[in-house]
């Protein structure tokens, strides 16, 4: 079964069930998105990604909406590229993206302005959460994406640690009572390091290379191979830097476990270093 | 799952509390004192105790009420007894207003510092709260806080207090003294002189429809309702049979009275037609909106209207199980709607229905715990399966994957009212009232500058001037007349003749929105009510999307700018350019209405 | 889904339905389940008839095991052991998965064979969705297996004993194999207490520390007159060499395969170049086969997996191409177009009979108890197993910081802490009919009165193997680790 869908006024067949993001990923549309992650379901919360749709009073996040027949989508108008823009311009204004991939351009791209709303405004600033020796957690670059709670709960983990606690701006990703992270029910899996669109939760490994001007992704080569650690089979992707491995990701398309692994896939890896 | 609990174990009043919602735990897995040999070999979980989760906020509110806050042996030992994770469970804890995770004094009041009261009272009130109790949420034997609006704008100050014990007390009350309510809250005196909530009827008009039994019928009382012509809708309905009200209700062609004026039939015949299996019926009782009471005077005074309406829809939409989803801060309402439920139930009236063969449907009273946003249907169903009140993308529709992921038909309780004169007088007779595209009756809430406040019900096609001066006129010189709430407009003077239509109010750029009209006159401060309205809606964000969770801080900063004479002339570019991404990219309703009453202030000239 | 543990574990919490079994009464509970399942008449008679041989006798040896007599050796109560046959027959597709508590026993094939019958019996086998499902604690467990790690197999599971099949490994190789069965590891260790095996050459294998009854274990190491350990560590096995090979981690350092779980075959790639004198085991089995007088050269992995499909059919599929373009493929895998098998058996579901191929046999098992007894001496069921972020001996695990690692504990049911007026945190000493320890207590849930639990991940902090008995099944040579009975006494 297949659906038509125009696209800026050109007409294509998808199959039945696909998203618009997967249309226009399939027109190499370049679509910015935060909250969306391949091995997650859509929460279309960063609203980055959203397209015009005929017939639609409001525009609708691409991500999550599935192309319907005879859908005409617009991607490139001043209403897009207007909340394209001012949603950028509101992440901008409220939170540290300066370690986040493709943010840097999408704003070039929408010329967002993220000092426009004045100064003294409110932001996520805070402290970095340093807690154990494996993961950072600094909300101040977060952008409430959801995607680390997703990880952490039904879409892969099924450990609940965290999840967004308070509401409106205040709200965070919180565990129970704010209770240090050791202490919680994490099990230290990564699966939300994997998952953070912006570095809000990082290795702590890659957190102390760059606090200490060492990161250099330049430098870095990523291999593929599969964990030592049981017979599962997971895809490990070694990003290594010196002959040393200083990042572990999974890749989102491998059949196995869909990126996600567990702590010692994650960060077992110290046996073989130096 | 990998339920990971806390250290923290319940006080024995926490858990008698949870316990006497919940029932006594069936084994020690499930949080019993005492481990018995079976717990040795068998426990169970999984899905069974995950299908628990709705359970979650009346258990919140369970521990509330008994002790004041929510602790960490109290969140630990709900969470252990339903299987929610304690994170989870904090998380939802801490979206709701009306919920502390921290400790917090037994007795505690809620003073709305709203647009209706504020100017009438509430900041006085306040002010001798901190004198006596300290500051926001200070003291230790009783405090307060400030509230958004608590539907009871036609006697302001308003304010909803309640103390925490084994019999809790809550209380809502208006116009609130100072001196009676610190006299409450030191448990002084337990008795209040009940306000008068009687709606006020003068509509100019002949044959009040929505509000005839008001004042007229015993709430409390099944009896008073049959004599008043009470069930003979629902026999009606039960005799003709499904097919045949939904056919009555889409001829009536009734549009939903909550804000978004969809049409009604509509949403049964699709929820009726959908495929076997489980499907609901939800009242949104949930009145929330800045200046709305309507709902609640009619819960208060005519609550089994409500129930054979719902009773109705059950049967019509082949729903067994309906949810009346009422505000917290009702509680005069949620308990005469109680007391008619019971009493129906008694009566064979819901449960196992002994009418034409008989049919099931029951309802369920689901408290809100302080959140606007649950007004959103979405939300609304989060609420109640036990998550945070967060709206979900549409589609799905709700009448194709509701509450549960169930088909469900959600409507408001005035339009729910409408339903059982459609099926008496027939849908036609019905349509007959009004205009073409706005048929029937409508109720609107008259509060701020007026002379006689309340909640007035006209056929549709009365202008906003007839509404006003049905309320006794403007008192003062009119400067503009805020319609729909804070997710309506401002409309001034020379445009009261506006008729109040659905049809008539898209024309005029309008939304009639829950029937508010709030008109004030030029001794108004125009730039303190429009940062209220900002601070309510930056308050009442849920926080999931960027447009809104970001948008409404932003807006807030630019309009006190604005209005604070600190204004960088970028102001009114920049609140415009927030309008467009909020409305264009929210997630719901909130975010799309939230610059509208600021936009029109400023169109008006009322910030100049 | 059910979870059967002694212990309610995380998982078990997640299950719909957690038993708790005594440890080493998994034929019992097994056998009452299919008793209860026939009795009800759920069984699969078609599938029965068509597919399987043997039903009768099975049918005969479950008779005495009722639910009744099943509650009484397994400790499950017995209409949650009825209910348990009752889901399980009539499920529309259910697998049954289990790990090492069913294979660490003295019984451990009969334990598999008792889980078979219940597939048999019902159909759940041979199906999509359906199934038996080992799953592996490493990450080659299969691939060993696969590649003939295994005494009386050969590459792609062909007997060592046929000469068909050993005939063309010959062939292809230019040499003689030897035509018999060789030993697995138990039968080794008793070699050795006999004197037949007077040489050892361990590859990535820590037998000082991870055998059961590890005091005998490292007598006879010791004993031997040479020693060769190929290892990235020098582990407590390598401690006592006499030649130590430093050898690369296959999984970072070198190219490869492995096979996982589920018969997925998936590339291991080169990262990281080893430290120091580290190399590729590959490279050092050819110096080695060089030093013997034998040139290998030096093959390449890929050359060497080639060699691999040629002589196994089931791999014969999986050219490295494939196995990166498709990452990974389940064998069997018998030609370059065959897309692999995400399940087995299903031969037995064929529409003609003549289809099915060899009929899959029921084998009656009887219950029999742990060998290490309880008594009065020794009142404690210990069991064993591993924490989530830690692996087996400790020696690839415990060098990263996990924030969740507790070090070695003797875990205890808070009743038999109270009874012993032991308290949380409290050191104790474990003490078996081999050995004794000591260790922490932690008082936990999830326990009941008289189990109890250690890991084995800290064995240079707590010697957890000397107290496990080395009583081993004789079809699979595995080591009863899962049941030791202990005492616990106050330091």
């Amino acid at each position: 079964m297949t659906v038509q869908v125009t696209v800026d006024g050109r007409p294509t067949k998808v199959p039945d069930g696909a998203t618009i993001l997967d249309v226009l990923r399939g027109q190499d549309i370049d679509t910015p998105t935060l909250c969306f992650s391949d091995n997650l379901t859509p929460v279309n919360t960063c609203r980055v990604c959203v397209v015009e749709v005929e017939g639609s009073r409001t525009l609708v996040p691409a991500c999550s909406r599935v192309a319907e027949d005879g859908m005409v989508v617009s991607t490139a108008t001043d209403r897009v590229r207007h909340s394209r823009r001012t949603v950028l311009e509101f992440l901008g204004s409220s939170v540290d993206l300066s370690v986040a991939p493709n943010v840097a351009d999408w704003m070039d791209e929408y010329e967002a302005d993220t000092n426009r709303f004045g100064p003294n405004v409110a932001t996520v600033d805070q402290p970095v959460k340093v807690q154990d020796d494996l993961y950072i957690r600094d909300y101040a670059k977060c952008i409430l994406c959801y995607k680390c709670v997703e990880a952490c709960g039904v879409d892969a983990q099924n450990t609940f640690a965290i999840a967004v606690s308070g509401r409106g701006f205040e709200a965070t990703i919180s565990t129970e009572f704010d209770n240090r992270l050791p202490d919680s029910a994490c099990v230290y899996c990564g699966n939300c390091i994997g998952v953070c669109p912006t570095g809000a939760l990082m290795f702590k490994s890659e957190f102390t290379m760059r606090r200490q001007g060492t990161w250099d992704e330049s430098a870095q080569t990523v291999t593929e191979t599969i964990c030592s650690f049981c017979g599962v089979g997971c895809s490990l992707e070694l990003y290594v830097q010196n002959n040393e491995i200083v990042k572990v990701l999974s890749p989102l398309d491998h059949d196995v476990t869909s990126g996600h692994l567990c702590i010692k896939g994650r960060f077992g890896w110290e046996h073989i270093q130096g | 799952m990998d339920l990971r609990l806390l250290p923290d174990a319940p006080t024995d009043p926490e858990r008698a509390a949870v316990d006497g919602l919940l029932g006594s735990p069936g084994s020690s897995w499930e949080g019993a004192v005492a481990r018995t040999s079976l717990d040795d070999r068998i426990a169970h979980g999984g899905s069974e105790a995950r299908n628990r989760r709705h359970l979650l906020l009346p258990a919140l509110h369970t521990l509330q009420d008994a002790v004041g806050w929510i602790s960490k042996g109290g969140l630990n030992y709900i969470c252990q007894r339903l299987t929610v994770p304690p994170a989870d469970a904090y998380g939802v804890a801490t979206f709701y207003h009306l919920l502390s995770t921290e400790a917090q004094a037994r007795a505690m009041a809620y003073v709305c510092d709203d647009i209706a009261c504020r100017g009438r009272g509430a900041e006085e009130l306040v002010a001798d709260l901190e004198a006596e109790l300290g500051p926001a949420g200070e003291g230790v034997e009783a405090t307060w806080e400030r509230s958004p609006c608590l539907g009871r704008c036609e006697h302001a100050p308003a304010a909803y207090f309640r103390i925490a014990g084994d019999i809790p007390a809550r209380e809502s009350w208006s116009p609130v003294d100072s001196e009676s309510l610190l006299a409450w809250l030191r448990r002084e005196t337990t008795t209040l002189s009940q306000p008068d909530s009687a709606p006020q009827v003068d509509s100019g008009v002949e044959g009040l429809r929505l509000l005839r039994r008001v004042g007229t019928v015993s709430p409390g009382s099944l009896d008073s309702y049959r004599e008043h012509g009470g069930y003979a809708a629902l026999g009606w309905a039960a005799e003709r049979g499904p097919e045949h009200v939904i056919a009555e209700v889409e001829a009536s062609r009734l549009l939903g009275r909550g804000g978004a004026a969809f049409p009604a039939g509509v949403k049964w015949r699709s929820v009726a037609e959908s495929p076997p299996g489980a499907r609901y019926v939800i009242c949104n009782a949930d009145e929330s909106e800045p200046g709305t009471f309507k709902d609640r005077v009619l819960m208060e005074n005519d609550p089994f209207a409500l129930v054979e309406a719902m009773t109705i829809a059950g049967l019509a939409v082949g729903a067994e199980q309906g949810y009346l989803y009422i505000r917290g801060e009702y509680p005069y309402a949620e308990e005469t709607i109680g007391i008619a439920i019971d009493q129906a139930r008694a009566a064979g009236l819901l449960g196992e229905i002994d009418m034409s063969g008989g049919f099931r449907f029951d309802i369920e009273i689901r408290r809100g715990a302080g959140a606007y946003i649950c007004g959103e249907e979405t939300a609304l169903f989060n609420s109640i399966e036990g998550y945070r009140g967060e709206p979900r993308q549409k589609p799905p529709f709700p009448t194709q994957s509701g509450l549960f992921g169930k088909p469900t038909l959600v409507n408001n309780v005035e339009t729910l009212f409408n339903v059982l004169d459609i099926v008496l007088e027939g849908g036609e007779a019905f349509a007959a009232t009004g205009t073409e595209s706005s048929t029937g009756p409508k109720l609107f809430c008259l509060s701020g500058d007026v002379a006689t406040p309340g909640v007035y019900e006209f056929p549709f096609g009365a202008t906003l001037e007839d509404v006003m001066e049905a309320a006794g006129g403007v008192t003062g010189e009119l400067a503009a007349v805020l319609v729909g709430g804070a997710a309506g407009s401002f409309v001034g003077p020379d445009r009261i003749d506006i008729p109040l239509t659905f049809e008539g109010a898209r024309e005029a750029g309008l939304s009639i929105g829950s029937g508010v009209v709030m008109p004030f006159n030029t001794e108004t401060d125009f730039g303190d009510i429009t940062r209220r309205i900002a601070a309510f809606f930056r308050d009442e964000s849920c926080g999931q999307c960027v447009p809104c969770r970001v948008g409404t801080t932003r807006q807030e900063e630019a309009l006190a700018r604005l209005t604070n004479e600190a204004a960088t002339g970028t102001e009114l570019e920049l609140i415009d350019d927030i309008a467009l991404a909020m409305r264009d990219a929210s997630i719901c309703g909130l975010g799309h209405t939230a610059s509208g009453a600021i936009q029109s202030a400023i169109g008006l000239g009322l910030l100049s | 889904m059910y979870a059967v543990d002694p212990r309610r574990t995380a998982s078990a919490a997640w299950a719909d339905v957690w038993l708790g079994i005594d440890v080493g009464s998994d034929i019992a509970l097994a056998n009452a389940v299919g008793h209860e399942i026939i009795a009800q008449g759920l069984h699969n008679q078609a599938f029965i008839e068509g597919s399987t041989t043997d039903f009768d006798e099975y049918a005969e040896s479950v008779e005495r095991y009722t639910p009744e007599y099943a509650e009484q050796v397994a400790g499950i109560p017995a209409d949650a052991i009825r209910q348990l046959a009752f889901e399980y027959a009539t499920a529309q597709t259910a697998q049954l998965c289990w790990t090492l508590g069913i294979t660490e026993h003295h019984t451990a094939t009969d334990n598999v064979l008792a889980l078979i019958n219940l597939a048999l019996l019902t159909g759940h086998v041979g199906r999509w969705g359906s199934g038996l499902v080992p799953i592996r604690g490493q990450n080659n467990v299969q691939g060993g297996g696969d590649m003939g790690a295994l005494p009386n197999k050969l590459p792609g599971f062909q007997n060592v004993e046929d000469d068909e099949l050993r005939g063309k490994f010959e062939a292809k190789w230019g040499t003689e194999v030897p035509a018999t069965n060789g030993w697995h590891l138990s039968l080794m260790f008793e070699a050795m207490e006999r004197g037949d095996i007077r040489a050892l050459y361990v590859i990535g294998e820590n037998p000082a520390q991870a055998e059961a009854d590890v005091s005998r274990a490292r007598r006879l190491l010791g004993d031997l007159d040479m020693l060769v350990v190929q290892d990235i560590f020098l582990t407590r096995t390598a401690g006592m060499a006499d030649v130590v090979l430093p050898a690369a981690a296959a999984w970072a350092e070198t190219e490869g395969t492995v096979t996982n779980s589920e018969r997925r075959v998936q590339r291991v790639r080169k990262a990281l170049e080893p430290p120091g004198d580290a190399r590729d085991d590959l490279a050092i089995l050819a110096d080695l086969a060089g030093h013997l007088g034998h040139d290998w050269g030096y093959p390449t992995a890929e050359q060497l997996w080639d060699e691999l499909r040629s002589l196994s059919p089931m791999h014969a599929g999986m050219s490295y191409r494939r196995l990166e373009e498709q990452r990974g493929l389940q064998w069997p895998c018998l030609d370059e177009q065959d897309p692999g098998s995400p399940f087995l058996h299903g031969r037995l579901w064929a529409k003609d009979p003549g289809d099915r191929g060899r009929l899959a046999p029921f084998s009656p098992v009887e219950w029999v108890a742990p060998a290490d007894e309880l008594s009065d001496e020794y009142p404690i069921r210990l069991t064993t197993g591993r924490r989530l972020d830690s692996y087996n001996t400790g020696v690839q695990s415990a060098g990263y910081s996990s924030p969740r690692r507790l070090g070695e504990s003797l875990d205890l049911d808070p009743e038999d802490a109270a009874r012993l007026g032991i308290g949380d945190g409290e050191r104790v000493r474990v003490i078996s009919r081999r050995g004794s320890v000591e260790a922490p207590a932690r008082v936990v849930g999830g326990l009941r009165p008289g189990l109890a639990f250690m890991t084995f991940h800290f064995p240079d902090d707590v010697d957890v193997n000397t107290l496990t008995i080395d009583a081993w099944d004789p079809k699979s040579g595995t080591a009863e680790f899962k049941a030791t009975a202990i005492r616990v006494e106050k330091v």
